[in-house]
């Protein structure tokens, strides 16, 4: 069965392993601002969301793509960026309605999570749990919509 | 069942593998006008700064791709549409006969109506062949004087540049990339440009080009000339649908289409730059050129084409530029909406703009300078028709706040 990441906001405590970790991964550096998973910070609600690609089956951003730059990683379902041929033209940054790929100005490619080929840095690296890579049962849409379903019942949601 | 596909940009290419998809046993013809094997336009300012080869810009990139999928590329140009026969001709006694057809003719560059466009030296920049030329003739301290600065004038500064030429850009109006971006956005990005060096003159148009001394003249009025190794002319396209006269098809500005990407001519679809198609949020027809309306066009068009329905939702206007390096972005309704509110945040010093365009609590449309991340979620929001509830005041009061807006509001996570 494919594995997708599962993120449950009320166990992150924003430590940013997970960003340290996505940015060592892929630019061997802890310049945070290049990972590709970005944890979001509620003040008021005292609450940090985690927040990546869900690899959703739409793949806005792959059949955006002018030059056939992104493709599907038949093993582990990841839309991944190939970089050789991507030109850094951006229409899949615009293209994805859920801003889950990026921009590179020192690249100048895009980029997205890949599920590092089966292994996720950053659910590696998060000590709460709250970034996992699990059993996928759920895809694309649906994923995203359990996933928001699951945090909106939860009574420390404001 | 014969498919055939006039115009081999995104959306007939796109158009073209999903009916191999969904009618496997189905003749599927592409025809290419340029010459060329599928190309994508959005490339050419990347091959222009050198940054890729010619086969960077192709569509798809193996060899056997078309072969691979019994999809036909011929070589031509469809100079007229027989409805009653089901036929295309391709001049010279040449036709094609269809069971089904779709135009994918894209757009062509508008031609400026001054004396002089015929003279050497004057060139556009939309095809693959134009690129050659530009890359051929522009060299370090060539003058390039270029007309326009919409979408394509921009996207192309930074190849141009790259090749160390003088370049002078003239425009119509005050502003440049005034289909995109407000005043403010487009004031930005021209003191970028400037600051880069680049000589931007609005409120200019040229009154025609001559050759004195062997040297190309741009007459601006009153008496004032530039001269100019190059002239570049890119004051915007045109839907290409010439062909169409006496076809019967419907056209308005573009070919009127249905949500099944259907002309009023049945079995006859349209998509693309060329397709005037519904709006999502102002419910009017309009042609929308851009890449991810193109393909998704190409698309339910040809899933209709094989017989399996599928309904377009309608699309709306969002882009992305990158201008010399400065990175702008536009969706919907950026201009506003009669009634609605509005709330930006300026850092000049570090061309960084953010405007966000609200009707009730939805955003409708937003322009970007200098925000590139995670810009997406502006088409979520819009497209989601997305409440934004207690958000939208907290957007009011730091519209930079957008992604925990659209977590919240769209993903309901906080």
């Amino acid at each position: 069965m494919q594995k997708s990441l599962h993120i449950d906001p009320n166990k992150c405590t924003a430590c940013l392993q997970c960003e340290m970790a996505c940015a060592w991964e892929n630019h061997r550096s802890f310049t945070i601002a290049k990972s590709r998973i970005k944890v979001f910070t509620f003040h008021k609600e005292g609450r940090f969301v985690p927040y990546t690609c869900t690899q959703c089956d739409e793949a806005w951003c792959m059949t955006a793509c002018p030059v056939d730059a992104i493709r599907l990683d038949p093993v582990t379902g990841a839309k991944i960026v190939l970089e050789p041929t991507c030109v850094g033209c951006k229409v899949c940054t615009i293209a994805c309605p859920f801003g889950t790929i990026n921009y590179v100005a020192s690249t100048g490619k895009v980029q997205k999570c890949d599920l590092c080929d089966g292994e996720p840095a950053c659910a590696k690296a998060c000590p709460t749990g709250a970034i996992t890579y699990v059993d996928a049962d759920w895809t694309g849409l649906g994923k995203m919509r359990q996933w928001a379903g699951k945090t909106d019942t939860n009574p420390a949601t404001v | 069942m014969k498919h055939l596909i006039i115009g081999s940009g995104p959306a007939g290419v796109v158009a073209a593998e999903t009916l191999r998809k969904a009618d496997p046993a189905a003749e599927i013809t592409l025809l290419c006008g340029e010459g060329e094997p599928p190309y994508a336009r959005m490339a050419i300012p990347y091959l222009l700064k050198g940054e890729i080869e010619e086969a960077g810009t192709r569509i798809r990139k193996d060899a056997d791709h078309y072969d691979r999928l019994r999809i036909q590329l011929v070589q031509a140009r469809a100079k007229g549409i027989d409805t009653a026969r089901r036929t295309v001709d391709l001049g010279g006694g040449r036709q094609l006969p269809f069971d089904r057809l779709l135009i994918a003719t894209g757009s062509h560059p508008s031609l400026e109506k001054i004396p002089g466009m015929d003279l050497p030296g004057v060139h556009s920049c939309w095809t693959l062949e134009d690129a050659r030329t530009i890359l051929a003739e522009a060299r370090p301290g060539t003058r390039i004087v270029q007309m326009g600065a919409g979408f394509v004038g921009c996207i192309i500064m930074e190849g141009l540049l790259s090749r160390g030429v003088d370049l002078t850009i003239l425009v119509r109006s005050g502003y440049m990339v005034r289909r995109m971006m407000n005043p403010t956005a487009s004031g930005l990005i021209r003191k970028w440009c400037e600051a880069k060096g680049v000589k931007v003159l609005t409120h200019t148009q040229p009154q025609g080009l001559s050759i004195k001394e062997g040297v190309l003249q741009v007459a601006l009025g009153e008496g004032r000339t530039l001269p100019a190794d190059l002239y570049l002319s890119v004051v915007g396209v045109d839907p290409t649908l010439g062909f169409l006269e006496g076809s019967g098809i419907e056209v308005g500005h573009g070919i009127l289409v249905d949500a099944a990407m259907q002309t009023s001519a049945p079995g006859i679809y349209a998509a693309g730059d060329v397709a005037e198609a519904t709006d999502c949020l102002t419910g009017q027809r309009r042609i929308n050129a851009i890449q991810p309306n193109a393909v998704e066009q190409g698309r339910i068009a040809a899933l209709n084409m094989a017989g399996k329905p599928a309904q377009f939702r309608g699309s709306f206007v969002f882009n992305v530029l990158t201008t010399l390096g400065l990175v702008s972005s536009s969706f919907g309704e950026w201009q506003g909406v009669p009634g609605g509110e509005s709330t930006e945040v300026l850092d000049e010093v570090h061309y960084r703009y953010l405007n966000l365009q609200f009707d009730g609590d939805r955003l409708v449309g937003a322009n970007c300078v200098g925000f590139a991340d995670h810009v997406g979620a502006f088409r979520g929001l819009i497209e989601g028709r997305v409440r934004l509830g207690i958000w939208k005041q907290r957007l009011l009061e730091d519209p930079t706040r957008i992604m925990q807006a659209y977590l919240a509001a769209a993903h309901r996570v906080a």
